[in-house]
């Protein structure tokens, strides 16, 4: 999944660098607040650990053969801060050291594999290993969001190369799904493999990831918003637009069932973004991505005030160093 | 070390090898901005830059054999996409300008790549003032990268001495172990490597 200069223009380069420098930011901020002095060298071992892991092949079939990615691996183990800053070494070398992924594109690649694959992958980990407790509810987590940042981050991608008019949506969005859905299987295969050989021979290292880590600081909240929120972006810039020219399930019916006309004319309310179009602006792609974008941004903020009311605060582990 | 193909190029000694790492740095960024950005109604001008980059991989010494095959090894990304370009209307003229555009980046920072040690990069990067954090991990990741690849593939000859299965699941499982014990054996490591840094003065 790594782009080579040449297939994103200069305004989709730009987005991204920008997006990636966002992250990246705010994860050297979180990772230089909580992470303890002692643990600073093991963000070089790890970069160079995800290196060294990519390089062993899986037999696949016929002869080919699969690697591990590791954007979730790193998040499982490190936590999302670190793991944005590891995933974005490891690209950072490949794209100096071998001129795999492009230096332009380096933005745009750091994007969708550390903030995509390694934050929003995490996020869904996250989610399954607190609902079921043990190493079975971490394994199932595991699974499920390698695959599912894999996709995504492959849709995302995909997204970056039709905005740039390198190659039309039509035709690269089921080439870059299709194929990352079979390597996100082998992806989460491996992830879960890797996590249950760890955790039979070290499972406080599995623990150090989970909430209150002593390791690498209670992951707070404060961050994780800042990256939700450049993910969402990214996503409503790049995967928006695209989404869909054609009428979703809802409108196909209503339109099949022949009051798709009486629901559009009385409408409740006035909606202020018709259609996902922002009114008064010309260009379609543009409109589109600008409502996305701000609908983003209001959904988000309900969703945040919803979750502040609801969660409770988890309660403080005892710090119990390894 | 067996590891030491993947940089083993960038201590030679050539007239290219000797420029401040800096100034090839700007170059290399200028000759990929340059081939990204030109208009397709001056697509031309990507043969005068294929030329001069033609010319100084001859001045490097670099084996163009050695970065023929890096480049033929980086292509199969690039030429599966562009083969997608062929499908939509007006596919030849994009599909001939993205190779050529890739193409001549792949050979800037590949001749970039076997002209600069990585150190030196990195002490550009420091002049740069970008974060002490990042350049620590990234001087730590080069430093040990070689390390944790020789130990993985010392780890896989030791399985491969030790058990015979060939069946698929059996060796997914093995490598897999061996994954998560690299990670195990980093992190270790790592710890090790903070106790020597501290013995040494490091603040």
């Amino acid at each position: 999944m790594h782009i080579p200069d040449g297939f994103l223009d200069v305004k989709t380069a730009v987005a991204t660098g920008a997006l990636a420098l966002a992250g990246l930011g705010v994860a050297l901020r979180q990772v230089g607040r909580s992470l303890p002095r002692a643990r600073m060298p093991l963000l070089g071992l790890s970069a160079a650990f995800v290196f060294a892991a990519q390089m062993l092949n899986f037999p696949v079939a016929g002869g080919t053969s699969g690697h591990l990615i590791g954007g979730l691996l790193t998040a499982a183990l490190l936590g999302p801060s670190a793991a944005v800053i590891v995933v974005s070494s490891v690209l950072f070398v490949q794209c100096f050291l071998f001129a795999d992924g492009g230096i332009t594109t380096l933005g745009a690649n750091i994007f969708n594999m550390a903030l995509i694959g390694g934050v929003g992958g995490w996020v869904i980990y996250r989610l399954f290993s607190r609902m079921c407790a043990g190493l079975t509810g971490k394994l199932i987590g595991a699974a499920l969001a390698a695959w599912t940042s894999t996709v995504v981050a492959s849709i995302v991608c995909a997204g970056e190369l039709a905005a740039s008019h390198t190659i039309t949506w039509r035709l690269v969005f089921p080439a870059m799904a299709g194929v990352h859905a079979l390597i996100g299987v082998g992806e989460a295969i491996i992830t879960v493999l890797v996590l249950s050989a760890i955790a039979k021979t070290r499972p406080e290292l599995l623990e150090s990831s989970s909430s209150s880590t002593p390791d690498f600081g209670q992951e707070r909240i404060g961050p994780l918003i800042a990256f939700g929120l450049l993910i969402s972006l990214g996503l409503a810039l790049f995967v928006a637009p695209f989404a869909s020219p054609l009428p979703d399930g809802l409108d196909k019916t209503a339109r099949a069932l022949g009051f798709g006309s009486k629901a559009a004319e009385t409408p409740a309310l006035p909606a202020p973004i018709v259609d996902y179009k922002m009114p008064g602006i010309s260009s379609e792609a543009i409109a589109t991505a600008i409502a996305g974008v701000a609908g983003t941004v209001v959904v988000f903020g309900l969703a945040w005030m919803l979750a502040g009311s609801i969660a409770r605060r988890p309660k403080a582990l005892p710090a119990n160093d390894p | 070390m067996q590891a030491d193909y993947l940089d083993r190029y960038s201590r030679l000694d050539s007239p290219l090898h000797r420029q401040p790492a800096g100034g090839k740095v700007m170059v290399a960024m200028a000759v990929v901005v340059i081939a990204v950005t030109l208009p397709r109604a001056h697509a031309i001008w990507l043969a005068p830059l294929a030329t001069l980059l033609i010319v100084l991989a001859l001045v490097s010494q670099v084996p163009l054999r050695y970065l023929g095959q890096r480049m033929l090894l980086l292509e199969p990304l690039v030429v599966g996409v562009a083969v997608l370009s062929l499908l939509q209307s007006g596919g030849w003229q994009v599909f001939v300008l993205l190779i050529s555009r890739t193409s001549i980046c792949l050979l800037a920072m590949l001749l970039l790549a076997n002209t600069t040690p990585f150190s030196d990069l990195l002490r550009v990067l420091r002049r740069a003032h970008l974060p002490g954090l990042i350049i620590t991990t990234l001087m730590l990741m080069y430093r040990y990268l070689f390390v944790l690849v020789d130990e993985s593939i010392r780890m896989k000859r030791a399985r491969a001495a030790r058990t015979f299965a060939h069946k698929r699941l059996p060796l997914w499982r093995n490598t897999a172990t061996i994954i998560g014990q690299l990670f195990i054996r980093a992190s270790e490591r790592g710890e090790r490597i903070f106790a020597a840094m501290c013995a040494r003065g490091w603040q």
